[in-house]
């Protein structure tokens, strides 16, 4: 099965202005999470997929057709909810919605019905024969996403989704798209600058900085893999515990006498560890699982250096111990 | 089946010909341009000449009616000829002028103003497509009032004339219906041009009214002091004027002339039209910076460079 997203080399200028440069790598979760500060290109990454901007080098592909060949077969699988307000001016919420269903293919009588059990899906039942100018910023919100599930598309593009809302709205807005996402019907990319909206919803996510990549990975591999990384601090006989957990196959390094940093290789448990601090003698006095939180990998991307890929990648790794 | 109460479903069932779509946009459309109880009313009053001009076809062909009502000899005071269906599309496209001027601005204005763009062009949907729907909100309205009309009231006389009539006049059918495509078409143009260049209906309106009257008025002060026609050029209306004339074969290149005095002779002075190929380029260059400008600001979002 194709890939959700496919970049391959992709740039984006705008004259002179390099806005996106050779983003290469492939994003398949079922939701992936789009993260960058402001001027990333995150946006206009979105809007090139779209193909609101042409590639000015490169390509990509969603679910296997280039962007640039099959823009208008690709908008047939995505739906977008923009960033800001976007609505038609003097519609009722659900004639709003039934056009934007129409315009996506469905018949007259099908967009209809689609647009009122969208509009209940999202919670505007009650408010569907509202004029959209009437409504508040939080209601916008959900508008736009009733728009773009509609037509029930393969991908849903989400920019900024929870901007704006208050906390029942937000949480209202994070359960629909967990929800969608787990129906496995749709896949998922979200933009945000909340780092907490992304960590409760996706799980890959694509960090972008200057228009680069600054990071990729897996969140739930990362997670997995980060729950074999352990901080000890011992008293007692430290290098010789370390040296019998090195038989053992961990990797392992101190950052000061009593701190011990290890990685658990495949088979080995706590329990090992406990065995052998007992038979050394050596007292554990704390022991951490090393977890790396989105903020972790999201800060560490914007420190620089090589692009941050693959599960485990990400994490305090074996090239820090 | 859809998503209430069933959770997110992909949607399974049949999609409509994608070349019909763009009449999507004059569908909705015309909810919200039929509301306004001004735009119906006017509407209606645009009917009035093509049911006149019905009614002194019929009176044409018939005695008795003419009689009965006591009236002159209608034949000779209006011949039903290309003068005739000439006056019809002039007054009924000035009509359409008006119409568009109350439906056509807020076309693009308002989603440029809602930032309703993206959401169009994220759809299955091209520019083109988008400019094409806009365009036939007014293509359709006016022409029902225009060249349909125009057309119907040929054919009655036919009719009643007789088929060696429209055989020797089938040229002035297509007469009637090329001058008022090209004025609707040109009509389209400028409005959408105009709506996408301002966000608010009321400047876009004033703008419209401007780009017709203000080169005009122009046109007409160059004609006055250098003594010339050549100011027409420059107007909308003296151009379209200028291609109706020569689509009905009416068109004449001389139409005026005085004398003056230079250097204490008489001189004759002959006022001569802009040449008819003159007038489909300046037609046709006022429609081009139109499209450019459509194509310009008829974008998901504007890239600012």
């Amino acid at each position: 099965m194709n890939p959700v997203i496919e970049l391959d080399g992709l740039g984006v200028a705008f004259g002179k202005r390099h806005i996106l440069q050779d983003l290469r790598g492939t994003l398949d979760g079922r939701a992936i999470g789009l993260l960058g500060p402001n001027g990333a290109g995150k946006t206009t990454l979105i809007h090139t997929l779209l193909g609101f901007h042409p590639a000015t080098a490169g390509t990509a592909r969603i679910f296997g057709q280039d962007i640039n060949a099959n823009a208008k077969s690709i908008r047939a699988l995505v739906g977008y909810m923009p960033e800001r307000d976007s609505f038609i001016a003097k519609m009722t919420c659900v004639h709003f919605v039934r056009l934007m269903a129409e315009l996506s293919g469905m018949p007259s009588e099908a967009a209809l019905e689609r647009a009122h059990e969208s509009l209940f899906y999202v919670g505007l039942g009650e408010a569907r024969y509202r004029t959209l100018d009437t409504y508040s910023l939080g209601m916008k919100q959900l508008a736009k996403l009733a728009q773009a599930i509609v037509h029930g598309p393969k991908l849903i593009i989400l920019d900024e989704p929870t901007n704006g809302l208050d906390p029942p709205t937000r949480l209202r807005m994070i359960r629909l798209i967990r929800e969608i996402r787990d129906s496995g019907e749709a896949r998922i990319m979200l933009s945000s600058h909340l780092l907490r909206d992304v960590e409760e919803c996706c799980d890959e996510i694509l960090v972008l900085k200057d228009g680069r990549i600054a990071a990729n990975c897996n969140l739930e591999e990362e997670r997995r893999a980060n729950r074999k990384f352990i901080e000890l601090e011992m008293r007692g006989d430290n290098r010789g515990f370390a040296e019998a957990v090195g038989r053992l196959g961990c990797e392992y390094a101190f950052t000061n006498e009593r701190r011990l940093k290890l990685v658990l290789p495949e088979g080995v448990e706590i329990r090992d560890l406990y065995r052998i601090a007992a038979e050394r003698e050596v007292q554990i006095r704390r022991l951490n699982y090393k977890r790396d939180s989105l903020e972790d990998i999201f800060l560490k991307a914007m420190e620089g250096g090589a692009p941050v890929a693959g599960a485990g990648g990400g994490g305090n790794g074996n090239g820090s111990l | 089946m859809a998503v209430y109460e069933h959770g997110y479903k992909p949607y399974t069932g049949a999609l409509t010909p994608e070349w019909s779509r763009f009449l999507i946009i004059p569908r909705h459309a015309y909810r919200d341009v039929f509301r306004s109880k001004f735009f119906v009313a006017f509407f209606a009053l645009c009917f009035i000449y093509p049911l006149v001009a019905a009614i002194l076809i019929y009176l044409h062909h018939n005695v008795n009616a003419l009689s009965m009502l006591k009236i002159g000899d209608v034949r000779e005071l209006i011949p039903i000829n290309a003068s005739f269906f000439y006056t019809f599309i002039t007054s009924q496209c000035s009509l359409a002028f008006f119409l568009t001027l109350l439906i056509g601005p807020p076309l693009v204005s308002r989603d440029l103003a809602n930032n309703a763009l993206p959401l169009y062009l994220s759809r299955p949907f091209t520019r083109k497509e988008y400019v094409v729907g806009k365009m036939s909100v007014i293509v359709i309205m006016v022409s029902l009032i225009t060249w349909v009309p125009g057309l119907l009231l040929f054919l009655l006389q036919a009719y009643l004339q007789g088929a060696g009539w429209f055989g020797s006049n089938l040229w002035m059918a297509g007469s009637i219906f090329l001058s008022a495509f090209v004025w609707i078409v040109a009509l389209a143009i400028l409005s959408l041009a105009v709506s996408a260049l301002f966000k608010w209906r009321v400047v876009a309106s004033g703008a419209m009214l401007a780009v017709f009257f203000i080169p005009s008025a122009f046109g007409e002060i160059i004609n006055e002091l250098f003594m010339t026609r050549s100011g027409h050029l420059i107007s909308l209306g003296a151009i379209m004027n200028s291609i109706w004339l020569g689509l009905f074969g009416l068109f004449k290149r001389q139409t005026g002339s005085m004398q003056g005095s230079s250097n204490g002779r008489r001189i004759d002075i002959v006022f001569l039209e802009p040449p008819l190929w003159s007038s489909w380029l300046a037609l046709g260059l006022f429609c081009a910076v139109c499209v450019l400008l459509i194509i310009r600001k008829v974008r998901a979002y504007e890239v600012v460079k």
